[in-house]
């Protein structure tokens, strides 16, 4: 097991370098020079030269990526060319918020999908069934967006129960140890700012969550349906089981590889950042933050951030495969 | 009377056919059409015929894992077809069933252990020690090791998988065991075991077996009674001996012709049916057998004949019984 699990680790290694190198690439191929966006439109040539051998812009690309390649094995990603910030201090903080908003995201999607998919399967073609499926298949579809847009409209303008954005309100002040907010105030015993940030949270993870729940949903009812068509779904009934144990002891755990499988997926992806919700409710995330690295040209922030991203997402991913080996005892890791 | 642990009444079971989104029903599969029988206390009655006919169907519908769609079944004298499903499961302690396939009818998250100890648990027989202990007797009564009990089903070949099984069929102590085809997923050599120790499980625990099979030597050689099934009904009832030496039904007669016999010098005068066996959607009029029985007579294409006792306990379903039996002889 933890022969399988530094393995995996070591597979880390040239994934990430394939990325950086792809990182590297596709950030340069966009047209536009940071040292021109930096000193704006009417700067001479003279001082956007310097500008550039002073980034170390003028440089031939190789060197470049290597010397990029060279820092990220020192553990430097380097400063942004904006804010003059350390790379992954500032990443690392964005994420932060980001993770806070996934993992409330995630609990939301997996909770009510779970649920709402095992009802759907259980009683198949209820109108439980049709309405929760019909509910999913507007999540899936629902741009988010249009979503976030229509909740800030409607909870924050038109009801006034949430907040349209931001993490906390600004009157409330709490020690950022972590960054992880929720956790910052349960230590600093400020169970006031939890509340509160809690309250600017629901808006957004909701609207995250809402595709994640949707195909969370529709996967535990396909392969529930599939499950309680089994032989040993039978035999568990011949025993004289009551239904609910059937379905909760017999069906629901073989039925959950497939279902955590994708919430490993859209945890991944949703760890990346979600640049719209993330916008739309103008929450300082890594989504957000990345966005604004892109605009702004922003060379080390944009090759940081996407290792960044690429490495939660093989970490997500080991843990997924690591979470088979306990879910399923037929599959052996090594 | 009271020698019956179960009497099966008019039994029917139609799977209906629907279509289109509204499901709106277009007729019927008769997988069960109308059997009646009984078992008697400690017997084995096998219940045999080609695929198909509805022997399974019959099996399950005794245990309720499908609701029948008419019928009686009376276990000990009580109908447990009107049973609610309460009741019904309390009574699961007494009948149980052994499975078909060994290898999908585990649980694979289950170890053997919690698996065979469950419906222990289920019915609160026990405490936790003794269910333990109840479940390493059960796995040495038919042949496995009491240390298998941490593992799971996949690391059990086929005919263990199967006495897997049958020890979790027994942890309750059932009256009555319905074998689905229990040894037709098994190679040959593991059948025999297998049959073996079910017959040895029967003698030693004095149960009451309704053993469903259509190998025909298998069913011979552990069943006290045979009823023969052809298309949702019983042909032909009779004690195993009479059945297969003296076979009265046309049908069961082409039955027993195929039985193979393992001597090469011995000539077979096999009876060959014609034709398929007609659609359960659009079974024929009368006896459903008419349209390939070689001694079809008028009546039996607009009568349906009754399950009559025709030599003492040898029950047959046919009009013209009486008709000389016209085999081919030794020409092929």
């Amino acid at each position: 097991m933890v022969n399988y699990i530094l393995k995996r680790l070591l597979m880390l290694i040239p994934v990430l370098i394939g990325v950086s190198l792809l990182a590297f690439s596709i950030i340069h191929m966009i047209p536009g020079d940071p040292a021109r966006i930096i000193l704006g439109e009417r700067a001479n040539e003279a001082s956007i030269l310097a500008l550039q051998e002073k980034l170390g812009l003028n440089e031939p690309l190789y060197i470049q990526f290597l010397n990029f390649l060279k820092n990220i094995l020192s553990g430097d990603l380097g400063t942004s060319i904006i804010t003059n910030e350390k790379v992954t201090y500032e990443l690392l903080i964005s994420f932060a918020a980001t993770l806070e908003l996934t993992i409330v995201a995630m609990i939301i999607a997996v909770v009510v999908g779970i649920a709402a998919g095992t009802i759907a399967a259980v009683k198949q073609y209820s109108i439980f069934d049709n309405l929760s499926m019909v509910g999913a298949l507007v999540g899936v579809s629902m741009p988010i967006f249009w979503l976030g847009l229509l909740m800030i409209w409607a909870f924050a303008y038109k009801l006034g129960w949430f907040p349209p954005s931001g993490r906390l309100d600004v009157a409330i002040n709490v020690p950022r140890i972590t960054h992880l907010l929720l956790f910052d105030s349960l230590l600093a015993g400020n169970l006031n700012a939890f509340k509160n940030i809690l309250w600017h949270l629901f808006m957004p993870s909701f609207a995250l969550a809402t595709i994640p729940m949707a195909i969370i949903a529709r996967m535990t009812r396909s392969s529930m349906l599939e499950v309680m068509r089994q032989d040993y779904i039978r035999t568990a009934r011949a025993k004289g089981l009551p239904e609910n144990i059937v379905v909760f002891k017999h069906a629901i755990k073989n039925a959950f590889l497939p279902v955590i499988t994708v919430i490993g997926l859209q945890f991944g992806i949703l760890l990346g950042g979600a640049v719209m919700t993330e916008t739309v409710f103008s929450y300082p995330g890594l989504g957000r933050r990345l966005y604004l690295a892109i605009m702004a040209r922003d060379y080390p922030v944009v090759q940081g951030g996407i290792l960044l991203i690429s490495f939660c997402f093989v970490l997500v991913n080991l843990l997924v495969d690591l979470t088979y080996n306990y879910i399923d005892p037929r599959i052996k890791l090594e | 009377m009271s020698g019956f642990i179960l009497e099966v009444k008019n039994l029917i079971k139609y799977f209906p056919i629907t279509k289109g989104i509204i499901s709106k029903p277009v007729g019927a599969v008769k997988a069960v059409d109308d059997i009646s029988f009984s078992i008697n206390k400690g017997e084995t009655l096998g219940l045999v015929g080609e695929s198909g006919c509805g022997k399974s169907t019959t099996g399950r519908c005794i245990l309720r894992l499908l609701e029948p769609t008419s019928g009686q079944i009376l276990f000990n004298g009580q109908d447990i077809a009107k049973l609610d499903s309460l009741k019904m499961r309390l009574l699961r302690k007494d009948i149980q069933i052994i499975f078909q396939d060994p290898y999908a009818s585990l649980n694979p998250r289950l170890t053997v252990g919690d698996m065979i100890a469950e419906p222990l648990r289920n019915f609160g027989i026990g405490t936790r020690k003794t269910q333990e202990k109840r479940v390493q007797e059960l796995l040495e009564i038919v042949g496995l090791s009491p240390y298998h009990t941490s593992r799971y089903p996949h690391e059990f070949s086929g005919g263990q998988r199967q006495r897997i099984g049958i020890a979790r069929a027994l942890s309750v102590n059932p009256k009555l065991i319905v074998c689905d085809e229990p040894v037709s997923a098994l190679d040959v050599s593991i059948q025999a075991q297998v049959i073996n120790l079910l017959k040895d499980l029967q003698k030693e625990f004095s149960l009451t077996l309704l053993f469903i099979a259509h190998d025909l030597s298998v069913v011979k050689h552990i069943s006290n009674r045979v009823a023969v099934m052809y298309l949702g009904r019983i042909v032909e009832l009779a004690d195993y001996k009479n059945l297969y030496r003296e076979p009265m039904h046309p049908y069961s007669q082409a039955l027993f012709s195929a039985i193979p016999i393992p001597n090469p010098r011995l000539k077979k005068n096999r009876i060959l049916l014609e034709g398929d066996v007609p659609s359960p959607i659009n079974p024929p009029s009368g006896c459903n057998f008419h349209t390939r029985c070689p001694q079809a007579i008028e009546i039996c294409r607009h009568q349906k004949p009754v399950l009559k006792e025709h030599k003492t306990k040898h029950l047959v379903s046919c009009h013209n019984l009486n008709f000389q039996q016209r085999r081919c002889t030794g020409t092929d």
